[in-house]
């Protein structure tokens, strides 16, 4: 039986397309609502399109994409291995902050000694972090998700009390930490900059980036602990009966995916940060991570085309303000695309419902034969 | 899949056909808010508001502001203004004191401006707006110090540091001045969004015999009034008109503080062509600080009293003390 591909096949069976179908929808609610307050479509998107063209706006959402991206590998690994990491947010504020306090404290140690130095504190950090939800969950059988959200807020007050020690704070007036050393900054050369007329805050941090997609992928697809975490997540009891150890696994998945939050903490404030302010309220990075990770469909480099994506909603969507359109205007649209993706369980459904409805049919048309 | 294909194209091609334009002779004014945004209810929202005023009042001004979602968007924000060809740069806060101090080196073409930052006053193209909070301060110090019966009255800050300390200086002042035996309880929040703590801390004051609180804590502050309203004693609002914006009867008066006149004051100075770097300092004389009388709240007799000492401060007779050191009852510091 020969049936013509429907609509409803095509979107649920190829996910590169459904997202893209959410993509333009975000873009098409988003320009309704600009429509309802009587705003000029064209101009709040030729901005959002016009400000990210250019080379010095490529590089600006190059900047944005990093720690986004790297805060999405975090969550799209966490999903691959069956546990939902929420609390990348307070990995990466303990990540951003064991950066900062590294380089502050290593301020006398050379560039290439330093740099992986903050990396690896940053990861550090943000693993504990991780981990500790972890040995909660697995210990005492605590749901992450709840103590995830709790960490966040502990990472938040931890990290408004650490950027208030003498030691650390701001000599200016400013309510933030110092800013991190020169030999941990990740900045391209003000010459170097100047020359190619590339953003003031152009960084280093996207080859870290790069470097963490592929490793990540690598892990998930080509490697036994890719394997076994994989296993865990599809079905933790079939996993325990194929001899692998679900605890474990569940510890190590929550280690890495921390350690990735962690470094996303790391290459924002070495790169465009420079330093950590009070937070008067979180500053999301490791929510959009959550965000991206799902646009990505949870795979690495679907993982680093979201995290610029996103980026450059982010970046051209800071600038909507001067055609008079509110920046709210890009969370409606993430929050749409956000919604078509989640809803893709019913399509699938709805699929299913057709088959089985098609099924009952021509099963009648048989009886009546 | 044509169909969606043939969709996507006409939508670019209409995103395509921006346009920008916008005559020569306009001054086109760019500011940029720190996180707490636009909408804050302090100086954000009133040197936006001061900015709008002024363009809709003078067309020659084109004013726009640009929202940091979080301390690292500062510098991008300047940039967007000076990659757009702005002719004054306001940045409002001290946050934003390092990312207006790079931005103001590395294009020293461009002008600026500052709210609540004296630290920049060294380079030429920043002026930086300070304002006499001590004034306004303690002129409500001293409301405080005639209203309260238990001669005990209450101070809430936000922050430790010596801009938010000329709150305190100036109040306690005031307060000494019309009570001289009153004691000052006196409360750091370390906090500008800690509604609940605040509440707290107010209602801690309110048991230990405070009749009268005032509070320099923005959000934090929200909770005090509250809690003030709540036992039926006075609370003394800052920044805003309080009792107007919150809606609270128990708010006796409010330290106002408009950040606007100094941006609209600045924009001025640029259009007339004598824009000066270096810091200049606002103050009751030119209106930008004042205290509030909405709800006809203070006794004639009072009134009376702290309008004579607003005489007596613009009129040079009466100085605030503006150091931690004239004041040794604040303790804070």
């Amino acid at each position: 039986m020969t049936k013509k591909k429907g609509f409803l096949d095509l979107i649920s069976e190829n996910r590169f397309i459904h997202i893209l179908l959410s993509i333009l929808l975000g873009f098409v609610v988003g320009a309704i609502f600009l429509a309802v307050m009587g705003l000029s479509v064209g101009a709040a998107y030729g901005r959002l399109i016009n400000s990210v063209t250019s080379l010095k706006g490529f590089s600006y959402v190059v900047v944005y994409a990093v720690p986004y991206i790297v805060a999405g590998l975090s969550v799209a690994f966490s999903f691959k291995t069956g546990v939902f990491n929420i609390g990348a947010e307070g990995q990466f504020v303990v990540g951003s902050m064991a950066a900062v306090v590294t380089s502050i404290f290593g301020a006398s140690l050379p560039k290439p000694l330093l740099i992986p130095l903050c990396f690896l504190a940053a990861m550090a950090a943000g693993a504990i972090w991780g981990v500790i939800v972890g040995v909660l969950k697995t210990k005492w059988g605590i749901n992450e998700v709840l103590s995830m959200i709790m960490f966040n807020w502990i990472a938040f007050y931890l990290s408004n009390f650490i950027a208030g020690i003498p030691a650390i704070k701001n000599e200016g007036t400013a309510e933030a930490t110092k800013n991190i050393a020169d030999n941990a900054s990740l900045l391209f050369s003000k010459d170097f900059i100047k020359s190619t007329g590339l953003a003031p805050t152009a960084n280093w941090g996207f080859i870290a980036a790069i470097v963490a997609t592929v490793l990540i992928w690598f892990i998930i697809e080509k490697t036994t602990l890719g394997y076994e975490l994989k296993a865990v997540g599809s079905n933790k009891f079939a996993a325990e009966y194929g001899g692998i150890s679900v605890n474990r696994s569940i510890l190590t998945a929550l280690a890495i995916s921390g350690a990735l939050a962690g470094l996303a903490g790391a290459l924002q404030v070495m790169g465009m940060g420079k330093r950590i302010s009070i937070f008067t309220s979180q500053e999301g990075f490791g929510f959009a991570g959550i965000v991206v990770a799902l646009i990505g469909c949870s795979n690495p480099f679907g993982v680093l085309a979201a995290g610029m994506f996103y980026g450059a909603l982010m970046y051209g969507g800071s600038k909507l303000n001067l055609e008079g359109v509110p920046t709210q205007l890009i969370n409606v649209i993430v929050g749409t695309v956000v919604f078509f993706i989640a809803i893709s369980v019913i399509f699938a459904n709805l699929k299913r419902l057709k088959g089985r409805a098609a099924v009952k049919k021509s099963d009648a048309k048989e009886e009546k034969k | 899949m044509k169909k969606i294909l043939a969709i996507a194209l006409v939508l670019c091609m209409v995103f395509a056909m921006s346009a920008t334009a916008s005559a020569a002779d306009t001054i086109k004014i760019g500011m940029v808010t720190d996180v707490g945004g636009v909408n804050d209810q302090s100086f954000n929202q009133f040197a936006w508001a001061g900015l709008q005023d002024l363009a809709k009042e003078d067309p020659t001004f084109e004013v726009n502001y640009l929202e940091s979602k979080t301390d690292a968007d500062y510098q991008t924000n300047i940039n967007t203004f000076i990659d757009e060809d702005y002719d004054l740069i306001i940045t409002v806060g001290y946050m934003l004191a390092d990312a207006t101090r790079e931005a103001a080196i590395d294009n020293p073409d461009q002008k600026f401006a500052i709210v609540d930052d004296a630290t920049n006053a060294d380079l030429e193209n920043v002026a930086c707006l300070t304002f006499a909070q001590e004034q306004c301060s303690y002129l409500v110090g001293l409301i405080a110090g005639y209203m309260t019966q238990s001669k005990t009255v209450g101070y809430v800050q936000g922050m430790v540091s010596d801009t938010m300390n000329l709150f305190g200086v100036g109040y306690i002042s005031g307060v000494l001045e019309a009570c001289p035996d009153a004691t000052v309880l006196q409360y750091n929040a370390n906090s500008f969004i800690d509604t609940a703590g605040g509440n707290t801390a107010a209602k801690d004051m309110i048991t230990k015999g405070a009749d009268v609180i005032y509070h320099a804590a923005g959000g934090t502050g929200v909770g005090v009034m509250n809690a003030c309203a709540e036992a039926e004693i006075w609370g003394i609002g800052v920044d805003a008109d309080q009792a107007a914006v919150l809606n609270n009867d128990w708010i006796i008066s409010s330290a106002l503080k408009d950040t606007g006149a100094g941006c609209v004051a600045i924009a001025k100075d640029l259009k007339a062509g004598n824009f000066q770097g270096g810091e200049h300092h606002y103050s009751l004389a030119d209106g930008a600080i004042d205290f509030a009388t909405t709800g006809d709240h203070i006794p004639a007799d009072v009134l009376e009293k702290v309008n004579a000492a607003k005489e007596a401060i613009i009129a040079g007779d009466l100085v605030v003390p503006t150091s931690t050191a004239d004041c040794p009852t604040f303790t804070l510091g």
